[in-house]
């Protein structure tokens, strides 16, 4: 428990300053304030200026960080001036000439006396008689109903945020015999382009005219995928199942895209170790062994797409995605 | 009526207005009210003012930007990005860059007041954890605060998001990915919330909403009561000579306090538009539009989200497949919700923690130095390096770049450190405010060492200790002794019958134990005279006397 009252002394003397002595410093003081004030509005008056005459495109130098947007710089400098000014003259006229005397005050009390809290419990008491909701259960009863209910019609409403999930989740536009496209150039793609080592960004054919009917990107979102050649010897392991033709052509591997942490689109490629490095969060996949995960928070090997070529040569999806893509979610299984 | 004084001092429209809403006796009062001064008030003020900011900057950013995912091919004056196809978001945020005068440096003002806004309120928040300002009456702007910071941090995220660049989708594509790992209605929840799958076109104009409406009306009207209640139950002050728990001393609202607090906004609002218009931040026409299959490396969210990436980071890949149908991603879940939510609930409740720990049921308005509240100032320590090992997690591949060091040798580091540091900067903190104590208990009884060795006729030397001033002896002398812990509660009473509410009362005497288990005690002042008394002569040995009660206290039980 504090010591209380603890024995805090006296308030120490009050020193006066300069300007409370001295009628000169004062008045040097008063100078001082009224010329911040006009050096703002000198400032003002610059920005105006600064905001007709600098194109807004203009570029210029600035020692230290290369060069910078001139109306921008200009404009901030002569703003951030204007309105420091102001502060800077209001402080410095608070601490110079107003009183720096302390002043105690009281706290008032913490809390309400006990006569006035019995009053207000009599005065409460009073109106709950007067509505009779303690005679009449009933109304109470049906109003808290009619409260309660009122609400769901609110919950209710947001039903058409947005349609059930369906199978959204779980299904990507590949599907068999879709061509690979490289994705900056929207061209299909013939195992011979590729040298070993390369790794080529790469999208379902159609995917254009998928997006432009649906209005929105939402495609891209999953079946964005990556072809990446490496020397068949040096593939340890891939995600065929037995029995099956293999998933990979020629050491030509197809993996999703798509982080299976929380999503973010991987980035970071190791040619020499085959380990595919996400940028978000870090999780590495070894696609030369099935894209297991051999750290980082992901919990799932990458989706890997069957591949194989079609007769003229080019590469294409043997068949669709076996898995979910991307982030796991509940009822992925 | 007669005319009156205000009436010839031409307070004619004053008059109309008091007419109809006297309030002249209640602003008489209010006019003089005292603040007490000390730089840490100032957090809070700069977190006001940042605020004031953000929505002046919103609003201008407001008239031209438009919060649409529809595709547009650009042609706007950023050439390197023309004829490309992006949102009307991302153009017209180009729009706002380079072809609106002073848009940039709206933006950048808006961006820069946005960091010190987060930033200052997370400062607040420490300077009133460490000095013990949430104590009981003030536990409610405690909450309001917590509150506060939260809304702060999803208000960030969520304008950090609007403009659709590169950075920003990707930073809502992790988002959803969070969304996607609730258990049972996590695709249901995202599907809701993007209006499908991602990203789809709805979210950037609902989120706008969110944005500019929802989440700064809520803030606007949790800062409007958490100042109501600063002003009604007044300001805490540090101890010092004659302040007490039962004054305020500084100065008046008007005119001192006013200017002083004015001027301080015109200085935070200059010094945020002189941030805007020198240092560049989120230069999103570098990133390039959205695209959902492009990335670039190296990517980092705001600082004040560092910690929550950090925590992803962090996280080992533990995912539990129930029944072989049912997905439990723990490796998301425990870092992006778990951990996130008990923090903060913990931080929300952490003045009741105390309070029944202590059974402390008193007013307090004067301040804790931290060292005198050891366990707490621990906590706060404590819970502060676990933060910052989540915050250089959130950087582990700016550091692993910079310092060449294997990111996987960075992680593993601190999956590690996050278990051992904390608790040893606990302990370690717990010591240094105990040491501090002890010196200052020291200063109350022999005063301060002067340095002067003096040598006595009888051949021994001692040091000269000189009295301490007034000031620091009342500031050293409002230690508030630690109560003694609870006392362990009888299982059984005296028939033999099991005590009702026997386990909680257990844990609360453990929890009594943890914070009060230790304590430096302070001099009596019988104890001070003397030790003034002796500080003439030599500087005796100094044997810290537990009390009687204290060492039965401590003895031990079970
Ligand atoms: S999204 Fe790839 S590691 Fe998190």
């Amino acid at each position: 428990m504090t010591i209380e009252p603890y024995d805090s002394g006296d308030l120490p003397e009050h020193k006066p300053r300069r300007s409370d002595v001295d009628p000169k410093a004062a008045k040097r003081a008063e100078r001082q304030v009224g010329f911040l004030f006009i050096a703002s509005g000198l400032a003002s008056a610059a920005f105006i200026v600064a905001y007709i005459v600098t194109p807004v495109d203009k570029e210029m130098p600035l020692p230290g960080f290369g060069s910078t947007n001139a109306s921008n710089l200009l404009l901030g400098i002569t703003m951030g001036l204007a309105l420091f000014l102001i502060g800077a003259a209001a402080i410095h006229w608070a601490k110079k000439l107003m009183p720096d005397v302390e002043v105690v005050q009281e706290r008032s009390p913490e809390s309400s006396e006990a006569e006035h809290r019995d009053a207000l419990l009599d005065e409460y008491r009073r109106g709950i008689d007067e509505s009779g909701v303690k005679r009449r259960p009933f109304i109470l009863g049906s109003m808290a109903a009619a409260l309660g209910l009122a609400g769901l019609p609110a919950v209710v409403l947001l039903r058409d945020l947005g349609p059930l999930p369906a199978d959204a989740l779980t299904k990507t536009m590949w599907e068999r015999g879709m061509h690979i496209l490289i994705a900056e150039t929207e061209q299909k793609i013939r195992p011979e382009d590729m040298q070993v080592g390369t790794l080529i960004s790469a999208v379902p054919e159609g995917i254009d005219l998928v997006m432009e009917e649906a209005g929105n990107l939402n495609e891209l979102a999953k079946s964005a995928v990556m072809l990446i050649r490496m020397d068949p010897a040096e593939i340890v392991a891939d995600q065929t199942p037995e029995g099956k033709e293999p998933w990979s052509y020629e050491g030509i591997l197809c993996f999703s895209k798509i982080c299976t942490h929380v999503g973010c689109p991987l980035g970071l490629y190791e040619q020499l170790t085959h380990h595919m490095l996400c940028p978000c969060h870090q999780s590495t996949f070894d696609l030369a062994d099935a894209g297991n995960v051999i750290f980082g928070p992901s919990s799932r090997s990458l989706p890997q797409l069957a591949i194989t070529v079609d007769e003229d040569g080019y590469l294409i999806a043997r068949e669709g995605f076996a898995e979910p893509v991307g982030p796991s979610f509940w009822e992925r299984g | 009526m007669s005319t009156s004084k205000v009436e010839q001092a031409g307070g004619a429209g004053y008059l109309w207005v008091d007419d109809r809403v006297p309030a002249s006796k209640y602003l008489k009062k209010q006019l003089g009210k005292v603040f007490p001064d000390h730089w840490s008030f100032m957090l809070g003020e700069i977190a006001l003012y940042s605020f004031i900011i953000l929505l002046l900057s919103g609003t201008f950013l407001s008239l031209w930007f438009k919060p649409s995912m529809i595709e547009v091919v650009y042609d706007g004056s950023y050439l390197p990005l023309n004829g490309v196809k992006m949102s009307e978001a991302y153009a017209s945020t180009l729009d706002i860059s380079f072809d609106i005068r002073g848009g940039l440096l709206m933006r950048q003002i808006h961006h820069w007041g946005a960091l010190f806004f987060v930033a200052a309120i997370s400062v607040h928040l420490l300077r009133v954890f460490f000095t013990g300002a949430f104590r009981k009456p003030r536990e409610t702007n405690w909450i309001i605060g917590v509150t506060l910071l939260t809304l702060a941090l999803l208000e960030g995220f969520a304008g950090y998001s609007l403009p659709d660049d590169l950075l920003s989708g990707t930073g809502l594509r992790i988002a959803q990915g969070i969304m996607l790992s609730l258990p049972v209605v996590g695709s249901y929840v995202s599907f809701f919330v993007f209006g499908g799958e991602f990203p789809g076109t709805d979210f950037i104009p609902r989120l706008y909403t969110v944005h500019v409406l929802l989440v700064p009306g809520i803030i606007l009207a949790l800062i409007t009561v958490h100042l109501m209640l600063v002003w009604f139950q007044k300001h805490t002050q540090f101890p010092g000579p004659g302040r007490t728990q039962r004054n305020v001393v500084g100065y008046p609202l008007f005119p001192v306090y006013a200017a002083k607090a004015g001027g301080f906004f015109f200085v935070v609002f200059g010094v945020t538009a002189l941030m805007g218009g020198l240092f560049q931040i989120n230069p999103i026409w570098l990133y390039g539009p959205y695209i959902p299959d492009q990335i670039t490396a190296g990517s980092q969210p705001d600082w004040y989200i560092g910690w929550l990436d950090g925590a992803l980071r962090l996280m080992p890949n533990i995912e539990i497949v129930f029944f072989g149908q049912w997905n439990l991603m723990l490796n998301v879940l425990v870092p992006a919700v778990i951990v996130p939510g008990i923090i903060f609930t913990a931080m929300a409740l952490y003045p009741f923690i105390e309070q029944w720990a202590t059974g402390d049921k008193t007013h307090h308005h004067l301040l804790d130095r931290p060292r005198n509240a050891p366990t707490r100032t621990a906590i706060g320590a404590m819970s502060l390096s676990f933060y910052v090992l989540l915050w250089i997690q959130g950087g582990n591949d700016l550091i692993a770049n910079t310092f060449k060091i294997n990111i996987f040798v960075i992680t593993w580091t601190l999956r590690i450190a996050i278990f051992v540091v904390p608790p040893l900067v606990f302990v370690i903190t717990k010591r240094i405010c105990f040491g501090l104590q002890r010196r200052d208990r020291d200063k109350l009884l022999h005063g301060y060492e002067s340095g002067i060795i003096k040598r006595l006729p009888n051949g021994k030397y001692y040091e000269q200790h000189q009295p301490i001033s007034p000031e620091e002896r009342a500031v050293l002398l409002a230690r508030a002794e630690a109560p003694l812990p609870l006392p362990m509660p009888e299982k059984y009473d005296a028939n033999g019958i099991k005590q009702k509410g026997y386990g909680v009362k257990k844990l609360q005497s453990r929890l009594s134990h943890f914070f009060y288990n230790e304590q430096v005690p302070m001099p009596t002042a019988a104890e001070i005279e003397e030790g003034n008394h002796h500080e003439s002569e030599l500087t005796a040995e100094r044997n810290y006397e537990i009390d009687d009660a204290r060492t039965k206290a401590l003895a031990p039980h079970e």
